[in-house]
Parts: C-alpha cells; sequence; structure tokens
C-alpha cells in the first residue's frame, strides 16, 4: 500500500475540527505512563492526549503496546495480580491510577468494547436494561425506552425489535458486536474504548460498525486500537502511532496518514514492516 | 525379441517373486502372530469393559433377588409404613426414607451455598499464591474416611451441639409456632440435625471442585466485559458467572447429594437409631444406610434380611437416579469445555 | 437513604465478607477434625499398638490384626481390581474409543464410582457369604475390588486418551499392531497417571468400613487366613467407638489416626506424583 493510495482514495476525516486545536480538551490526558507485566515493561514513559468527542486511533504492529494502554484507561488490567501501571492518567484532570480512585465508578464513566463479542448469557433485552439497572432505577416504561434508544444508537433495533426476549447469543457476530456497543452506550458513559472491535466480523458488519462511531463521536470521546490502517484512517480524527511499548508518533489522521514526521511511523504506514 | 543376453520378461519376474517368498513367508507368519496378540488382547480389554456392566447387573439383581421376599410380604405399603418390629417380623421403611431425605436436604442446604461462597473467594478474591494451598486444603476434607467424621461427630461434635447450638436453638424457636416443632425436644447431642451437619461438611468438597471448575471455565473477556460495566465482583458472579455455568453446578450439587444420600458411618454414629419419623431436626431417626450397617449383622430370618436388602434396594434406586441426571449434567459441560 | 451506589457497594463487601467466612469456616472444620484426631489418637500411640493384637474388653492392647488384616485385603483387592480396572479402561481408549459400548460403560462407571458402598457390601455379601458359609478376608477383598475397578478405570481411561496422537500414529506406521502400540507406547507414557489413579484408589479403600462390616466382618484374634473372618482397623473402629469401654474407645481414636495418616499420605503422595508428571 502506498502514500499515493492512502492520499486519493480514502475519505479525509473531518480536518477543519483540527484546525480549532485552541477549541480542544483533553478528556484523557495519559503522562509518563509505564507499565508492566511482571518484570517485564510493555509501555515506556507514553504520553499521550484524548480530546473530547474526538476519534483517536492507535494503530502499530503486534505486540506495540496499543491494547495494553486501552486497558489501562479503563484499569481492567487490575483484575490481574501481575500487572501494574506506573505514571498518570488523568481523566477530567483527576488521576485514575490513584488508588483511592472507586473502580465501579471509573468504569461507569469509561466503557470499553473488547475484539470479542461478549453478550452475558441473558435476552437481548436484558443485556441492555442490566447495564442500565447497575446506575439507575427507573419504571418499566423509561427503562424499555432507554433500551430502544440504546439499541437504535449502535443501529441495532430494526433487526432485534421483535426478538428482544431472544438470547444474545442467538445473534450472529457483527449483531453481537454492535449489542455490546449497545449496551456500553446506554449507561452513559463519556469514554468510549474500542479494542479491535471489528478484527472478529466480516466486512459488511464492519462498515456498519465503522458508521455507528461516526455517529457516536457527537456525544462520546472515542479511543479505538485497530490493526487495519485504512479503518484508522477512514474513522478517526487523531492516530497515535506505537512500537514497541513506546508512542513513536501522535497527530491529526491526515497528517498522519500524508506527512508523517517520524521514519517509524512512515515505514510502518507504507507496510515496510508490521 | 528376446536375444540371448535378455531375458523375458515373466522370467525376470517369476525370478524375482521366487527369491522373495521366503522372506514374505516369515513376514506375514509374524503378522499373523501379532494378529493373534492383538485380537486376544482385544477381547481381553472388551471383556473387562463389559465386566463393569456385570457389576452393575449383578448389584441390581442380587438386590432384587434378596429383597424378593420382602417385597411380595409388604408390596408397597413398605414405602410408607412406620413400623419396624423384628419380633413380629412386620417391617416398613418410611423412617429410614424420611432421615435419609431430611439429613440430605440439611447437608445441602448448608454446603451449596457454603460451597458456592468459597468458589468465589478461592476464583474472584483468592490471591494467587494462597489458591493451590486452600483448594487442596479443602479437598482433603474430601480424603478424610467417612469413619472418622462418624466417631469424630460421637465423640466431639454431638457433645459440642448438646451444649451449645441445640439448646439455643430451642430456647430461640420455642416461642415461634412451627419452628418450634421443627426444633423441638431435649437436646441429645445426636439426632437428625448433627447428622445433616456432618454430612454438609463432608460433601462441602464435592461443591467446591465442580464448582471450580466450571468457574474456572467462563472466558476471561466476559468478566472483563461485566467488570468493563462497572460490575462489583458480586455482581458479575451473579449475573454472569452464574448463569454461565448453572449446567455444571448443578451438576455437581446432584453429585454431592448422590454421595450425601448414600453415606454411611458419618450418619451411623451421630443419627440415635430409632426408627421413628419425628417432626423435630434434634430428634434421633435413622436413615437407610445406618439402619443396614447396624442391623444386618444381626438380622435373623429370613423376612428381616430380605427387608434390610429392600431398603439397600431403595437406596441404590434413588441413588442411581440422583447420579444420572448428575453425570449427564456433567456430560454437557465437558462437552463444551473440551 | 442510600443510593442505589452505596447499596450496591454495601451488598458487595457483605457477599464478600461471607465468602471469606465461608472459606475459614471450611478450612476450620479441618484443623478442627485434625486437631482432635492428633490430641486422642496420639494419646494411645505406642510400640504396643503394633505389636499386640486386639484385646478383650476393659483390657490394654493393640491393633495389630487388624492393622494385617487391612494390609492383606486392601493389597488383595488392588490386585483384583487394578488389573480388571487398566483393562477396561485400555479398551475404552483404544480399541473401543468410540464405540456404544464405551459410552454406556463410562456412564454406568461414573455412577459405580459414587454410589453407596454399603450396597456393594450387599452384593458381595449375596454371592460369596452364603456359598462360603460365613464372613471370609476373601469376600472383603472382593468388596474392597468392587470398590477399586471403577476408579482405576475412570483414571486409566482419561490418561490414555492423553496420550498424543501423534505417538500412536508414527507406531502403526512402523507396523505395529494396535496392542504393542499400547504396551509399548501408551502405557509408558500415561505411567506415572495410572500409578496416581492406583494409589487414588487404594486411599478410598483404606477407609471403607460399610462394605466390609458384611464381608470380612472382624476377627478378635490374629488371622491370616483368607477364608476365615478377617479383622481391618476400619470395622475395628466401628465396633470398639460404639462400645462402652475406655480402653477400646481409645483404640478406636488411634486407629482411626493411623487410617486418616495413611489416606492422606496417599493422597498427597498420589497429588505430587501428578503434579510432577506436568512439570517434567
Amino acid at each position: 500500500m502506498s502514500m499515493a493510495s492512502v492520499h486519493s482514495s480514502t475519505p479525509v476525516p473531518a480536518v477543519s475540527h483540527a484546525t480549532e486545536t485552541g477549541a480542544l480538551e483533553e478528556k484523557v490526558a495519559v503522562r509518563k505512563l509505564n507499565f508492566f507485566y511482571g518484570g517485564n515493561r510493555a509501555l515506556k514513559d507514553v504520553n499521550v492526549p484524548l480530546y473530547t468527542k474526538r476519534v483517536t486511533a492507535f494503530i502499530g504492529p503486534s505486540g506495540c503496546g496499543k491494547s495494553t494502554l486501552l486497558r489501562i484507561l479503563n484499569r481492567v488490567y487490575d483484575l490481574y495480580p501481575n500487572q501494574r501501571a506506573e505514571g498518570e492518567v488523568l481523566l477530567d484532570g483527576k488521576n485514575i491510577l490513584d488508588p483511592g480512585q472507586d473502580l465501579n465508578l471509573l468504569r461507569s464513566r469509561v466503557g470499553m468494547v473488547f475484539q470479542k463479542p461478549t453478550p452475558f448469557p441473558m435476552s437481548i433485552y436484558e443485556n441492555i436494561a442490566f447495564g442500565v439497572r447497575l446506575y439507575e432505577r427507573p419504571p418499566k416504561a423509561e427503562l424499555d425506552s432507554r433500551v430502544e434508544q440504546a439499541l437504535r444508537r449502535a443501529a441495532l433495533w430494526d433487526e432485534v425489535k421483535d426478538k428482544l426476549a431472544a438470547n444474545g447469543l442467538s445473534l450472529s457476530g457483527g449483531q453481537q458486536q454492535r449489542l455490546c456497543i449497545a449496551r456500553t452506550v446506554a449507561v452513559k458513559p463519556e469514554v468510549i474504548l474500542l479494542d479491535e472491535p471489528c478484527s472478529a466480523l466480516d466486512p459488511i458488519s464492519t462498515a456498519k460498525i465503522e458508521e455507528l462511531i461516526d455517529e457516536l463521536k457527537d456525544d462520546y470521546t472515542i479511543a479505538i486500537v485497530t490493526h487495519n490502517m485504512q479503518q484508522a484512517a477512514r474513522c478517526s480524527d487523531f492516530t497515535a502511532f506505537m512500537y514497541l511499548g513506546e508512542l513513536v508518533e501522535f497527530d491529526t489522521t491526515s497528517k498522519m496518514f500524508t506527512t508523517p514526521t517520524d521514519r517509524r511511523t512512515q515505514d510502518y504506514i507504507t507496510g515496510r514492516f508490521g | 525379441m528376446p536375444s540371448a543376453g535378455r531375458q523375458s520378461v515373466v522370467d525376470v519376474a517369476l525370478q524375482g517373486a521366487a527369491l522373495e517368498e521366503p522372506v514374505s513367508m516369515t513376514r506375514s507368519r509374524t503378522l499373523a502372530r501379532f494378529r493373534f496378540r492383538d485380537d486376544a488382547f482385544r477381547n481381553i480389554t472388551r471383556a473387562a469393559a463389559i465386566s463393569v456392566l456385570a457389576i452393575l447387573g449383578g448389584v441390581i439383581l442380587s438386590l432384587l433377588v434378596g429383597s424378593w421376599p420382602a417385597i411380595k410380604a409388604f408390596g408397597f405399603g413398605f414405602l410408607v409404613s412406620e413400623q419396624w418390629d423384628p419380633v413380629a417380623d412386620k417391617y416398613g421403611a418410611l423412617a429410614p426414607i424420611y432421615g435419609t431425605l431430611v439429613t440430605s436436604a440439611v447437608a445441602m442446604l448448608i454446603a451449596v451455598p457454603l460451597g458456592l461462597l468459597i468458589t468465589l473467594f478461592l476464583t474472584e478474591l483468592c490471591p494467587m499464591w494462597l489458591r493451590r494451598p486452600i483448594g487442596i486444603a479443602i479437598e482433603l476434607l474430601a480424603g478424610i474416611p467417612s469413619i472418622i467424621y462418624g466417631i469424630w461427630g460421637l465423640f466431639v461434635f454431638a457433645p459440642f451441639l448438646q451444649a451449645t447450638l441445640q439448646p439455643a436453638l430451642i430456647n430461640l424457636f420455642g416461642p415461634v409456632p412451627i419452628l418450634s416443632d421443627l426444633f423441638a425436644g431435649p437436646p441429645f447431642g445426636i439426632g437428625m440435625l448433627t447428622a445433616g451437619l456432618i454430612l454438609a461438611i463432608m460433601v462441602l468438597p464435592f461443591i467446591t471442585s465442580v464448582s471450580r471448575d466450571v468457574f474456572d471455565a467462563v472466558p476471561p473477556v466476559l468478566k472483563e466485559a461485566a467488570y468493563g460495566l462497572g460490575c462489583t465482583t458480586s455482581e458479575v458472579v451473579r449475573h454472569v458467572v452464574l448463569p454461565y455455568t448453572r449446567v455444571g453446578v448443578i451438576g455437581g450439587v446432584m453429585l454431592a447429594l448422590g454421595r450425601a444420600l448414600g453415606e454411611t458411618m458419618a450418619v451411623t454414629f451421630v443419627i440415635g437409631n430409632a426408627h421413628r419419623v419425628s417432626a423435630s431436626l434434634l430428634a434421633p431417626g435413622t436413615t437407610i444406610s445406618a439402619t443396614i450397617a447396624n442391623e444386618f449383622t444381626e438380622a435373623v430370618g429370613d423376612l428381616y434380611t430380605a427387608a434390610l436388602i429392600e431398603l439397600g434396594l431403595i437406596l441404590f434406586v434413588i441413588t442411581f437416579i440422583v447420579l444420572a441426571i448428575a453425570r449427564y449434567m456433567l456430560m454437557r459441560i465437558e462437552r463444551r469445555i473440551g | 437513604m442510600m443510593t442505589l451506589y452505596q447499596r450496591r457497594k454495601l451488598r458487595n463487601h457483605v457477599v464478600i465478607f461471607f465468602s471469606l467466612a465461608a472459606t475459614a469456616i471450611g478450612l476450620g472444620w479441618l484443623a478442627v477434625i485434625l486437631g482432635t484426631l492428633l490430641y486422642h489418637g496420639a494419646a494411645g500411640l505406642s510400640l504396643s499398638v503394633f505389636t499386640e493384637n486386639t484385646p478383650p474388653p476393659a483390657a490394654q492392647g493393640g491393633l495389630l490384626n487388624p492393622i494385617v488384616g487391612s494390609l492383606i485385603m486392601t493389597t488383595l483387592a488392588v490386585l483384583i481390581g487394578t488389573p480388571v480396572g487398566i483393562f477396561a479402561g485400555t479398551y475404552m481408549a483404544e480399541y473401543g474409543r468410540f464405540s456404544r459400548l464405551t459410552h454406556v460403560v463410562r456412564f454406568i462407571n461414573d455412577i459405580l464410582l459414587s454410589a453407596p458402598s454399603i450396597v456393594v457390601g450387599l452384593f458381595v455379601y449375596d454371592i460369596m457369604v452364603p456359598p462360603m458359609h460365613g464372613f471370609s478376608g476373601l469376600s472383603g477383598a472382593v468388596a474392597l475390588a468392587v470398590l477399586v475397578i471403577p476408579v482405576v478405570v475412570r483414571t486409566t481411561e482419561d490418561m490414555l486418551a492423553l496420550v498424543p496422537r501423534e505417538l500412536r500414529e508414527a507406531a502403526s506406521a512402523l507396523g505395529m499392531p494396535l496392542a504393542y502400540v499400547i504396551g509399548k507406547v501408551s502405557y509408558r507414557a500415561a505411567r506415572a497417571g495410572i500409578v496416581t489413579g492406583i494409589l487414588l484408589a487404594v486411599a478410598r479403600i483404606s477407609g471403607e468400613t460399610a462394605p466390609l462390616l458384611f464381608t470380612a466382618f472382624n476377627n478378635q484374634f490374629f488371622s491370616a487366613n483368607l477364608l476365615r473372618p478377617m479383622a481391618s482397623l476400619p470395622a475395628v473402629i466401628f465396633f470398639f467407638a460404639l462400645s462402652p469401654y475406655e480402653e477400646w474407645k481409645a483404640l478406636a481414636w488411634t486407629g482411626a489416626l493411623i487410617v486418616t495418616m495413611a489416606v492422606l499420605a496417599l493422597s498427597i503422595t498420589a497429588r505430587a506424583l501428578a503434579s510432577s508428571r506436568k512439570t517434567s
């Protein structure tokens, strides 16, 4: 894949926002982040911002640490005793790596969609209602409408509105993933983390989800990890290129894919490695 | 056209065949020997496998034949009669069956929540380095022979209960209607409640070990997704892990129930051996296995012996059904995991 | 009035508390049982326990004849039950791997594994005691063998099934008939696991009492005669514990300690063997 084809065949994302850099807030700011799997250092002094209501893509070859970074943002690594993070991750100015941070509260503000679709062993309706009920106890009518809203947001409503009582696992892979997105959105987070959300899906489902991301960006700050560079170029406003645990380059997507600063970025984007 | 120095194709072929004849003869003889041994081995092993079925068949047959006199004499009334009179040669299985069901029910009511809570601890909360030791310790409970539970129960546990728990229960529920009947009567120490408690400790490891296997098989992504929504640990287990592992957990519970129903030694020492159906859990009673263990060697008369064997038949049928259900459920789980 | 969030947190803490308490209770039971066993049983431990026979009521003595009886019957049970179990497991894992017979046998075997041992006692009583005109060590050994078989079948089948397919295929490709393949390749690969299974079976039957009560019964005197009633530790514990004599009850505790130590030692050995196989 040559730089020229990136430039000409993929639609350039909303570049206009980038010129108003002054109007951009940092929803999440990662500062000097180091991460360890046991004695093994997987992330080295990473500094990167996630701007409010923008899509930031993380690209890089396998093992570069992009998924690791994402999983720090909602502290899901905390479930595993061997893993630890040092440094700062500021969400609206407050460091979420602080031991006093309430994890359940954090995860209600930062939602995550995983690579493999993970519907819970419940009905489609319950999958969504379950999340809502964690934080609110709305009356049935309101709950119904919240569920409908979330499913519409995930572009799934028309396909499942007649079978809300069916088990979540009865849906196709792409539908399951959209169900997971609906579930995440129903909880009304502020940030949504997407960890290679389309890698297990067929092209049609992938296209639907990419459309979704474009709409969701109006309300949520989004970070997406992807090994598919075209996807990053299509969907995101900003891109971060990572290599061997370091953040090599961070810039607006259009600039990153046309005139990258670092040699390694250029090599990766042109397909010289990875 | 064959010339002097060249032979016809046929001659060459025949020569070659003649050369190879001896080699292939010994080889085929060797192979025939192998095949004989192979067939013999196959038949021996198949006979051994069939013998497992023969054991089951033998058990059922001997129980049926042995209990036939009693079946003929008492018919279905055997199942509902509380009478147990060796002098008059009149027997009824109601008290033993009642005791078996009650003690097992008490055991399960205690062991299932306890076991699941322990499994929750081991799979979600316990630090890594403690997991194996604690897991092994819990399984050691299953390794202790049941007669040890029996004498421990008789000499240590029962007196302890007599002094502490039983009076407390009697006083606590005394003024409460209905429940006062359940916990009534002098604190003997021994009795159905004591037997149930000991059974609970015995079957606890069965529930934890099966539950642990199925809990560990839940895909980590699923749990991460639930935590990612902001669920607390108890919510993840209750709403995601338990529904996912439901079949396996039930299989483990049925396995534990099968064990509890058939347990002899742990119960015999502390049940009190009274052929009575009592409302109170603190009263002495008897179970099928305890009755057989206590009376079989002293039973005189064919009808007495036959009645005891019929009790054994009833026990076998009940446990067979429970264990078959357990096996079936665990088979479905194993297919999904493996 | 608590917020929803606070209620959820509280519920979580309550559940965590109870799960910790449950674990403590479970471990506590183990400690209490082993502790009292040690306390009561060790008091009576002395050399005479291993050298003198069981005493008449209200007299001192030892546990020689039940220990010997248990050893004899356990050994015999293993000698009878292990070959049957290994052969049956071999058939299920090698020859009849996908056959209907194997499915049925596996199902039945697993049920027999957990079946009430007292029923096994009744079964062996029925087929052996009347023909032999009385109790005998032999029928006791047979009853124990019936309990050994399902354990050995299960572990043998599981262990043989773990032998990699490629190993078998390579041997067969050399022209080896199946019996040879099994003998020279599969058994060797699964050896540690099968031995573990045998140890587990021995641990299981060492503490079994109920099946012995109607088969070998008991013998006050020393007897190594398989055709006569034979004493065993579990049976002696049973009769002595239920008696009114203090000396007998003390011996029952000591016997219980010996049995438990033996069973735990066997289980731990089996476990150590299993995990060393995994790491090697």
